[in-house]
């Protein structure tokens, strides 16, 4: 059968043309097939093989012409369908590795339907309409962007849930989606554990103690700090995330992490844990620890989280079972709890070596919540201390740009950051301020965070080494000895290298702890030592 | 879990990214697919604009995206077509004895650049209504003559686009609409009336242009038989032609077209040579036939309720305007752009005059500075390299709301050329239309001494988007 189809007034290049026919004189079941343009000549040919004349009379030059002479419809069907696609196939410019670069949200999604997610950085006054364009457009989002109003907060949120759509934030700097980094996070071994996590650096902590702990992570969402500390917001992304992380096959065991959050919202948090049916582990950072709750385990810091939910990711049953595993004395270094005796150890050997007049534990963070699990902790046990961050009136740093006493300095508050960057990013601020605590003959031990990953500064370690050694310097210069006790949330396949940063601290005499909750232990019982004269 | 979650977790990664290009970086480098938007403020941070966005957005109340896809209907339906040419006075809408009509959006003589007041006292010598130039400026002052757009009269004029009544026009079809569009013939370059000139050489081509070229032309047209430009004009964009500063293309294929029937006029000889010849020296001629092309294809487009889709723009060498299709007769204007480009030996920055012209209705129509891709040849206008002019016909797809049918890109795969400029992805990217140009001496009667790329002024467009929210949000 032969058939003929005409686009009228349709000017093709020659080539294009025989391209064209090309592709469908290919095709099975194909016997003849012409594309051309409407040429007194081309007619001609076309009657000659035998298409209708009475079709063929009348056109010009101008018009397309595609003629097929094949077995079947279906057939013909194709091949006309093959002809036409052909013709006006787009290619578009799209790297298919690499970055494309566009001018707009939804030119991205033209060029690649597939995308699920944006990533939002832009200036805060702008945040919350990019956000909404991106759940319109049924995007899920990363909101690293802060200065985001609460109203607009809960509008997205709410937007969001209506359609199913996480929106990770605002002001989120981490998550991990499907195994991915996004804005400042580790790289992280994958594995059966999902995290939900209102804090930036807790969420980094815990999910690189689980790497190194041997388990991984499925996926790792982010809420931003008002998402479960304020009741209006409610948790709706923690909520939503919990519920997706319940029934995603892949993960096995629900991790939270977040600052204290609003009590009815808490309850609700844990609720959705027990309905998972999956083992569950807690952390409310400040909170005291609640006794564990069927198959929910409150962990009281950021290492015994990561410590239980890695136990139920590798096996152990419930609770007590993981409890039992991580016991300071179950033999097992890798997974145990510390030992006090071991740090008591440590810490003797670190302050006999202090000056008189050493006296105070001064801590200098780049991490929000891992100085927050320094300050509570060294509050409890030293009886008060000073920072940034307090949420006791009475212990607020007055000025954070001068310690006193026990001091424990949030360096990432915007006291700091307004105008500048991140000391994530540029380590400068805090290495100037190593120097000038270095040279306060009061300084008993200095406690330190170091934060690996995408995002982070490309040497932490390597930016403040110089102030740490000549406040070391400064301290046996007047006759005393400035223990360093550091941490580093990293792993050995971020960007940085864990191993290296690690050598290059200890290099300089910094104790380096495995975590932060340990570190910050080993500083306050320094601290304590030399508060009570004990060298 | 709800749907849209299960289905990113179980797929790979790809993410689009606003604001820190390090987190899309990072992103490609641990194996995920991203695309990074060069994002920038809305409006460029116009409260108001931004406004008028999000109202359009959330509380329009017609169906901007229908009117749109009417309005782009057209323009991809139109059939421009050359049928003839006539004098102005006996077809040109309105045209009067007394009439001048100009470039651009509306302008008062004592608002007119130089090149424009050249162009009227030259104009006004033509049509005997003044013997010189001191004369034709006191007329032009009186109030005794008019002056209006051309755009008021279904006309185009290149540069100053005087057109006067006696002067032989272009007469374009759109032949699926009905609608027709004029514009004068292109009397070439150097020293020509377009570009302010009115020295007695300027004139006399004129006239010569009246009683030879344009009767021969005519009769040649008339043997032949109207003049498909739809597909002349996709041809010359596979030929290294954008449609507005390179016409070689262009003016050849219409030579092949009218030179086998000119040659057959019963005419002296000498008469169809100097024709020719001057056709063949003027690689602009195909310029006034674009320009006319593209006015009623884009003229179809205009008065669809709610349609924010551009129909005009035009610029007059004081100012540069707009109208939307959904705001029927208002022109929203900004002060004329200054213009980067090359300059013609002797000539530089401080001869140029400001931004003038309708040729820009040639982007309009999604030809000109939107189908730089097509123009390896004139690169160096606009950075140089080829990959330039792509990067500049990439960009306007972000601004537009179609893609061309009939005209193709080869360097593009033969993508569509970018089509139907979306007021609103203006304002909200802040990516201006592209517009190539020539320029024109700042003084009258110099003529050209350059050409170029100009970004018009993004208040037009902003006060356009207001006024259209104004028009039709709830």
């Amino acid at each position: 059968m032969k058939r003929l189809s005409v686009r009228k007034d349709s000017y093709y290049d020659s080539v294009f043309l025989m391209l064209a026919a090309r592709g469908i004189k290919g095709m099975d079941g194909v016997a003849e097939a012409v594309v051309a343009m409407a040429t007194p000549m081309n007619v001609e040919l076309l009657g000659d093989l035998g298409f209708d004349k009475a079709e063929l009379a009348g056109l010009s030059p101008n018009d397309l012409v595609v003629a097929v002479e094949a077995n079947d419809e279906g057939v013909m069907d194709a091949a006309f369908k093959e002809a036409f696609d052909a013709l006006t196939r787009k290619k578009q410019a799209a790297a298919e590795t690499g970055l494309a670069r566009v001018g707009s949200m939804a030119s991205a999604l033209k060029l690649d339907p597939d995308i699920k997610l944006a990533v939002i950085s832009v200036p805060g006054a702008y945040a919350a309409r990019e956000a909404r364009k991106a759940l319109d457009a049924g995007l899920h989002v990363m909101l690293y962007s802060d200065n985001v109003s609460l109203e607009d907060e809960i509008a997205l949120k709410k937007l969001a849930v209506s359609k199913g759509l996480l929106v990770m934030g605002p002001d989120c700097g981490t998550a991990i989606v499907n195994g991915k980094p996004l804005c400042f996070a580790n790289v992280v071994r994958r594995g059966p554990i999902g995290v939900v996590a209102a804090s930036g650096t807790g969420l980094q902590e815990v999910c690189c103690l689980i790497d190194r702990y041997g388990a991984g992570i499925s996926q790792a969402i982010g809420t931003g700090g008002r998402d479960l500390k304020n009741a209006a917001v409610g948790g709706m992304t923690s909520l939503l995330a919990l519920s997706a992380l319940a029934e995603d096959p892949a993960t096995k065991v629900l991790l939270v992490v977040s600052k204290p959050p609003a009590p009815e919202v808490a309850e609700r948090v844990i609720a959705a844990l027990e309905a998972s049916g999956k083992p569950a582990v807690a952390h409310f950072l400040g909170l005291p620890p609640r006794p564990d709750r069927g198959r929910v385990a409150f962990a009281a810091d950021l290492e015994e989280a990561a410590l239980l939910a890695s136990r139920l990711a590798l096996g152990d049953d419930s609770p007590e079972q993981a409890r039992a595993s991580i016991a300071e004395d179950s033999g097992n270094d890798r997974y145990n709890r510390p030992r006090p005796g071991a740090i008591a150890a440590t810490a003797a050997a670190e302050a006999s070596r202090l000056g008189p007049g050493q006296k105070y534990l001064r801590g200098l963070y780049t991490g929000g919540t891992l100085c927050d699990e320094a300050m509570f902790m060294a509050h409890k046990e030293l009886g008060g201390v000073y920072s940034n961050n307090q949420v006791d009136p009475a212990w607020i740093l007055a000025d954070p740009f001068k310690s006193k006493a026990h001091c424990v300095v949030d360096l990432g508050d915007d006291a700091f950051t307004a105008g500048k960057p991140h000391p994530m990013i540029d380590p400068g601020a805090r290495a100037e301020r190593i120097a000038l605590e270095g040279a306060d003959p009061e300084l008993a031990v200095m406690l330190l965070d170091f934060v690996l990953g995408y995002g982070s500064h490309p040497d932490p370690v390597g930016a403040c080494l110089k102030e740490i050694k000549a406040a070391r310097a400064a301290a046996a210069a007047r006759g005393g000895y400035l223990p360093v006790v550091a941490s580093v949330t990293g792993t050995e396949a971020d960007p940085q290298g864990m191993a290296s940063q690690v050598a290059a601290l200890e290099a300089a005499g910094v104790v380096v702890m495995p975590s932060n909750y340990r570190a910050a232990l080993l500083a306050v019982e320094i601290a304590k030592l030399a508060q009570g004269g004990k060298r | 879990m709800s749907a849209a979650v299960k289905t990113l977790f179980a797929n790979e990664l790809r993410a689009v990214n606003e604001g820190l290009e390090s987190f899309a970086e990072n992103l490609v480098k641990e194996g995920a697919r991203a695309v990074h938007v060069e994002w920038k403020p809305p409006a460029g941070g116009d409260l108001k604009a931004v406004a008028a966005l999000d109202a359009l957005a959330s509380r329009a109340s017609v169906d901007i995206e229908a009117a749109n896809a009417e309005a782009v209907r057209r323009i991809q339906a139109a059939k421009p077509t050359v049928v003839g040419i006539g004098i102005a006075a006996d077809v040109v809408p309105g045209m009067a004895k007394d009439l001048i009509l100009h470039a651009g959006p509306p302008v008062a003589w004592k608002d007119m650049c130089g090149p424009m007041r050249g162009a009227v006292i030259g104009g006004l010598i033509y049509e005997g209504l003044a013997k010189d130039a001191a004369e034709a400026e006191l007329l032009a002052a009186s109030g005794k003559v008019r002056f209006d757009p051309c755009h008021h009269h279904d006309a185009v004029g290149p540069m100053a686009g005087v057109m006067t009544a006696s002067m032989p026009v272009w007469i374009v079809e759109n032949q699926a609409f009905g609608n027709r569009a004029y514009c004068t013939l292109n009397e070439g370059l150097g020293k020509v009336l377009r570009y302010g000139a009115y020295s007695a050489e300027v004139l006399d081509r004129l006239r010569w242009m009246r009683d030879e070229l344009a009767p021969i032309l005519s009769e040649a047209l008339a043997l032949r038989g109207p003049l498909d430009m739809k597909t002349i004009i996709a041809q010359i964009l596979q030929m290294g032609d954008e449609g507005h500063n390179r016409n070689r293309a262009g003016t050849s294929l219409v030579i092949r077209e009218l030179a086998p029937h000119i040659v057959m006029l019963d005419r002296p000889r000498e008469s169809l040579a100097k024709v020719l010849a001057f056709l063949n020296a003027n690689d602009h001629f195909f310029l006034n036939l674009t320009m006319p092309s593209a006015k009623c294809t884009v003229d179809a487009a205009a008065g669809v309720e709610g349609s924010s889709i551009i129909t005009t723009m035009a610029r007059n060498g004081t100012e540069f305007g707009i109208r939307v299709s959904g705001l029927p007769g208002r022109w929203f204007t900004g002060p004329s752009g200054v213009i980067d480009g090359l300059y013609l030996p002797g000539f530089g920055p401080q001869d140029a005059a400001r931004d003038i012209g309708d040729s820009v209705i040639t982007e309009t129509s999604g030809i000109g500075g939107f189908a730089m891709a097509a123009a390896p040849a004139i690169v160096k206008f606009v950075g140089g390299s080829p990959k330039d002019a792509i990067d500049i016909t990439l960009r306007m797809y972000e601004i537009t709301a179609a893609e061309s049918q009939s005209y193709q890109i080869p360097a593009l795969d033969f993508r569509g050329t970018p089509t139907g400029l979306d007021l609103r992805k203006v304002v909200e990217t802040g990516i201006l239309p592209a517009i190539n140009t020539g320029i024109a001496h700042k003084d009258p009667g110099v003529g050209m001494v350059g050409a170029g790329l100009v970004n018009p002024p993004e208040n037009a467009f902003r006060d356009a988007l207001v006024a259209f929210a104004e028009r039709y949000t709830k």
